[in-house]
Parts: C-alpha cells; sequence; structure tokens
C-alpha cells in the first residue's frame, strides 16, 4: 500500500473525496483531484495556467475543510476546473498552486457543482505504514 | 432505523425519549416502513439537535428525514433567545433558503403537449443551468447590497415581475433584519455572476400537469384542476450562500467552545443568538434567503419570457414560494404561552394553517401551499397548511435520495435516462448526461409514501399531485 491515489466515499445525499499519499501535502493533493471528479473527469481537464491558494487552521482536519473550500471558491469565481495540485504545509498553513482550465462545456462532461466542504468524515490521518489519508463529504 | 429505541405514539408519529444530554425529546414522522428504511444517522442527529441549549419542545424530523450536516436533513428545531438558545449554521445547512416556487399558467395539458419541443428548448436556452453557467445580470456592489437587504421585493423593483407576485411569498418576498455587511467579500464575489441561475445537482425547472386533486374545495382556492399545467422552479441562494454556509460553520465551530456549548458532533457549530458570532450569522442569513428570492423572482421572469415566446397572452402569477433551508423569528404558542422563537427547518417547508396572519388573502382560509418537489420521472406535490400545533407548522420537503451518487451512476446511462423518460412523454433538458444519470429518479424515496405519511400525520393535507412534461436539470 502506498503511492499517490485518490477515490470517492458514497453518501446518501452528497459524495465524499478521499485523497492517500506519501506526505499530509500529498494526501492534501489527491484528495483535491477527487474534488474535481466530482464535477468532472479529471483526465479530461488540461493543466493550463495556476492560481496560487493559501490558507490556515488550527488543526489538519480543519486545514483540509480549508483547502478544498479554497478550491470550491476558485473554481465558483473564477469558473475554473483543476487537474494538478503542489500543496506545502508548513505548521498549520498550506501553501498551493493549483493548475486547470476554463470550463468548457463541450468537452468537459460537468455532474454537479460543489457547495461547499462539511466537517462530515472530516478525517486526515497517517496509518501505521506510513501512509497518510485525508477525507471529508462535500455538499453538492 | 431500528424501531426498539422508540415509543410509538400514533400511526405516523415516533418518539425518542430524552436520555443523557437530551433536554427535550425527538419525534419522528414516519410510516412504519418509512421509518425501518431510515438512516441510524438520523436516530443519531435528532437526538444530538435535542441536546442543544434553549431548545423548546422537542427536536423533529420530518418523513422525508436522511442523513444531515449536524442536524438531519429534514429536521426541525426552535429556540428561546432568552433562555440561551443558539442558531446552527448547520441546522440551515449550505444552500440557504433552497427552495420552490410554483407559478400557475392558465393553459391545459393538450395546448403544451402541442409546443412541447418547442417549449423545452425555449426554455433551456433562457434559463441558464448547469455548472460553472452565469446570469445576464452582473451586480455592483451597490447592487449586490441593496439586492441582499430587499430579496424578490428588489428584483420586482428592478422590473423582475410584479408587486402582486410578493404576495404569494414567505414574509411578502423580503426577510427584514439582513445586514449585507455581515456577508463577506467571498461570499459576494461568489454571487456576482450567479444571479438569475439554476444550479445543479437536485435543482431543476419542472413544466408539470395537474394529475390528480386529493381536495376539491382547497384545490379551488389554490385554482388547481386537474389537466392544468404549472411551473415549478427549485432552487436556492447560489454562491452567496454555499460561502456564508461555509465560512460561518467553521467560525460557530470556533467560538461554540468559548461560549460553554458542548458539541455532540463539529458539524453542529452552533452559536447562542445573543452573541455576536450569533447576530452576524442571522444577518447574513437573512440576506441569503433574500437572495434566493430574488433568484427566484428572476429566474420567474425569464420563464415567463419564455412562455410568451410560444404562448404571448400568459401571466403566469404565482401560486406560492416555499423556502427549505432557514431558521426565521415566528411566534407560537407552546404550554399555553406565546413565545418569541427561532425555528430552524432544514430540508422542511414551513406549513402554516388557516387563520395565520402572515399567510395572505386568498390563501389565508385555506392555509398556505406546501410545495414538495418529487423527481423527474415521478411526481411532486402540493399540500396545504393544516395549523401550527404539529412541529411549529412545518412539513416535508421532499424525496429524499435512497442511493448515493456514485451508486446511481454505477447503475444508470444519462442517455437511457433521457430516452426511457422520453417514452413516458417526459422531456429532459440538460448540459449532462452524467448529471441526469447521478440524479435518475430511481436513485429517489418514493415521494407519494413521504406525502401520504406527512397527511396522515397532520403535518399537511394533500390537494394534488403534479406529473412532470418538461424538465430542465442543472
Amino acid at each position: 500500500m502506498s503511492g499517490a491515489r485518490w477515490e470517492l466515499l458514497p453518501h446518501g445525499a452528497d459524495i465524499g473525496v478521499c485523497g492517500f499519499g506519501r506526505s499530509k501535502a500529498q494526501a492534501f493533493e489527491q484528495a483535491a483531484l477527487a474534488l474535481t471528479a466530482v464535477v468532472t473527469d479529471p483526465k479530461t481537464v488540461a493543466a493550463e495556467y495556476s492560481v496560487e491558494i493559501s490558507c490556515a487552521a488550527p488543526d489538519d482536519e480543519l486545514l483540509l475543510v480549508e483547502w478544498l473550500n479554497g478550491l470550491i471558491y476558485e473554481m465558483a469565481t473564477r469558473k475554473m476546473l483543476f487537474s494538478r495540485f503542489e500543496v506545502r504545509i508548513d505548521d498549520g498553513k498550506l501553501l498551493a498552486k493549483a493548475w486547470g482550465e476554463i470550463i468548457d462545456v463541450t468537452r468537459h462532461e460537468t455532474a454537479v457543482e460543489v457547495k461547499g466542504a462539511t466537517c462530515t468524515e472530516l478525517k486526515v490521518a497517517q496509518n501505521a505504514n506510513g501512509e497518510w489519508r485525508a477525507q471529508c463529504i462535500v455538499d453538492v | 432505523m431500528e424501531l426498539s429505541r422508540l415509543r410509538r405514539e400514533g400511526e405516523n408519529e415516533w418518539c425518542i425519549a430524552p436520555h443523557g444530554k437530551m433536554r427535550v425529546p425527538a419525534v419522528i414522522f414516519a410510516s412504519e416502513s418509512l421509518i425501518r428504511e431510515m438512516d441510524e444517522k438520523v436516530y443519531e442527529q435528532v437526538t444530538n439537535v435535542a441536546t442543544l441549549p434553549g431548545i423548546v419542545k422537542a427536536s423533529y424530523a420530518m418523513p422525508d428525514a436522511h442523513w444531515g450536516y449536524g442536524f438531519p436533513i429534514g429536521g426541525v428545531a426552535a429556540f428561546d433567545a432568552d433562555n440561551g438558545g443558539v442558531i446552527s449554521a448547520g441546522g440551515v445547512g449550505f444552500d440557504i433558503s433552497c427552495g420552490v416556487r410554483t407559478l400557475l399558467t392558465g393553459l391545459r395539458l393538450d395546448q403544451v403537449k402541442a409546443v412541447k419541443e418547442r417549449l423545452a428548448d425555449t426554455l433551456f436556452a433562457r434559463i441558464p443551468a448547469g455548472v460553472g453557467s452565469t446570469g445576464k445580470l452582473s451586480l455592483n456592489d451597490k447592487e449586490m447590497n441593496a439586492m441582499l437587504t430587499g430579496g424578490a421585493k428588489w428584483a420586482v423593483a428592478q422590473g423582475y415581475g410584479k408587486k402582486a407576485d410578493l404576495w404569494r411569498v414567505e414574509e411578502d418576498g423580503c426577510v427584514p433584519g439582513a445586514l449585507p455587511d455581515e456577508v463577506s467579500d467571498r461570499a459576494k464575489r461568489r454571487q456576482r455572476d450567479e444571479m438569475g441561475t439554476l444550479g445543479s445537482g437536485n435543482h431543476y425547472l419542472e413544466i408539470q400537469h395537474v394529475a390528480k386533486i386529493f381536495d376539491d374545495a382547497i384545490a379551488a382556492a389554490f385554482e388547481l384542476r386537474r389537466g392544468d399545467i404549472v411551473v415549478s422552479i427549485h432552487c436556492g441562494s447560489r454562491g452567496l450562500g454555499h460561502q456564508i454556509g461555509t465560512e460561518f460553520l467553521t467560525r460557530m465551530a470556533a467560538t461554540a467552545t468559548a461560549s460553554g456549548i458542548e458539541l455532540p458532533d463539529r458539524e453542529l457549530a452552533c452559536a447562542p443568538i445573543h452573541s455576536p458570532v450569533g447576530q452576524a450569522y442571522l444577518g447574513a442569513m437573512r440576506a441569503a434567503i433574500n437572495c434566493a428570492l430574488a433568484n427566484r423572482q428572476i429566474i420567474t421572469d425569464l420563464v415567463r419570457q419564455a412562455f410568451r415566446e410560444i404562448f404571448p397572452q400568459v401571466e403566469l402569477p404565482l401560486l406560492y414560494d416555499v423556502s427549505h433551508n432557514t431558521c426565521k423569528v415566528e411566534e407560537h404558542v407552546v404550554d399555553g404561552n406565546r413565545l418569541r422563537l427561532f425555528v430552524h427547518r432544514k430540508g422542511a417547508t414551513r406549513a402554516f394553517g388557516p387563520g395565520h396572519p402572515s399567510v395572505r388573502e386568498p390563501l389565508a382560509e385555506v392555509g398556505q401551499p406546501v410545495l414538495i418537489g418529487g423527481t423527474m420521472g415521478t411526481a411532486s406535490y402540493i399540500l396545504s397548511g393544516t395549523g401550527m400545533d404539529i412541529a411549529f407548522g412545518s412539513a416535508c420537503h421532499g424525496a429524499g435520495r435512497s442511493m448515493s451518487r456514485h451508486q446511481a451512476l454505477r447503475q444508470w446511462r444519462g442517455g437511457e435516462v433521457v430516452q426511457n423518460l422520453a417514452a413516458h412523454g417526459i422531456l429532459i433538458r440538460s448540459r449532462s448526461m452524467r448529471g441526469v444519470a447521478e440524479e435518475a429518479p430511481g436513485a429517489y424515496k418514493d415521494v407519494s409514501e413521504v406525502v401520504d405519511a406527512a397527511d396522515r400525520a397532520g403535518l399537511a393535507r394533500t390537494v394534488a399531485r403534479l406529473e412532470p412534461v418538461i424538465c430542465v436539470k442543472g
């Protein structure tokens, strides 16, 4: 069990995003890819230009919520989708770059927009093998 | 849900006696089969709400209740500000004032059938829907604040509709006490280009026909006849409401402990009503309610324009406009005392009965219309409010999902769903086949069973069943 990957978690009304990685930052990057996958297939999104996102929180879990909410805000206001992420986490502060492109409905099959990240099923933890997991339910 | 932990109080009423830190009992309204299928999380959440400071009488769950954020979706709870009562961002939800507005058309099913394709295309072209869509209207800072203060009243003053529309909206289309200054710049920025947009997910614009009348007298008062065509709009406060919900959830989570509130679940984050954060949220949430009311008013105008391209004479007056995710100040009589309470309805509809002063003529005699959204393949319902005694004059709001989006996507393809519905005479217009698959009718609970339970529990009275003809999905 290792390596960066993501998955979507089933939820009654909404959907969960979950990222795995060798570091906390990588798990956050993968959770962000899962967030894109809620909206559309990340493989169809070109990494054309980047935006910077920074946030801070009192603990790792709230930092994940802030990170995803930061992305949701950029997606909503720039009408963008993101497919590549670089995250640095240092002492409760997150600094990231996200690459993507403007939504093009002729190429991106968009299912649903995300309203916000929630504290439900919120978990940021490292397992015995050293692998990090970052997950929460997002409201759609 | 495990029945052994519940005490049955009636055919459609189940009680959880106060235990642990619960301050009041919890009451779930549902038939036996609905409650058996209900998520265990509803038990946990409806019980957690009963532990919150200042809660009055009971924590309620409607027949369509399912797993929500802190509060169950389908949750109703009232708080007394003078008795330590709280306000909760989770108890209102992310899509503040998401609701349903139904318009009467005066048209009959046959008239619309004859032009169905053209009408569907016209509506689809005129009403922005789906991920990333923007409205024609872009608000500057001053206009944004005016909209947040004025709601649908502001929209009518801008030329989107008529004054008469406002009498058929809760609070006459404008909630007082909105504080635009408490709405962050980010929330306003998120809304700037989203006025008059439908959104995505379970939001829709539907042309429906009245398939069945259950109560002739009330249907007549609502001007509904079998075979009539109506239009229903389901959407909310868009990006602005989502951003306010998001920001206050973390803000309240941080301040709750300092206020001495013990949270059984972080998502239940709340603040005393008499506190700076509580007051700030109230002001911001009311601004978001006004945003949703303005949004539905603008969409109403777009729908009228679309209809008039084909039927130049139609007026499309409102039947009513209800909000599902709100906290409102209302007067209720509890144990003989008249109290001013802060009533949270999360995925629940206000259902005020006959004679209530806030329901205007000519509806005052029969109670307010309660608009229950279904799926694009089954049905929606119109009910009427019965009284104020049960669950602070509230009723259910929709069908509620029975299957995750993930599972729905594995089970159905969007194209097949569209074809299947077309075979049943229902036209779907959507930019996203994946979105259609996720919203497949089979992924929802049986709305008829939910409505039947609400009726039998006395929450509201069933008046009419609506079936879809055209559905524009986000």
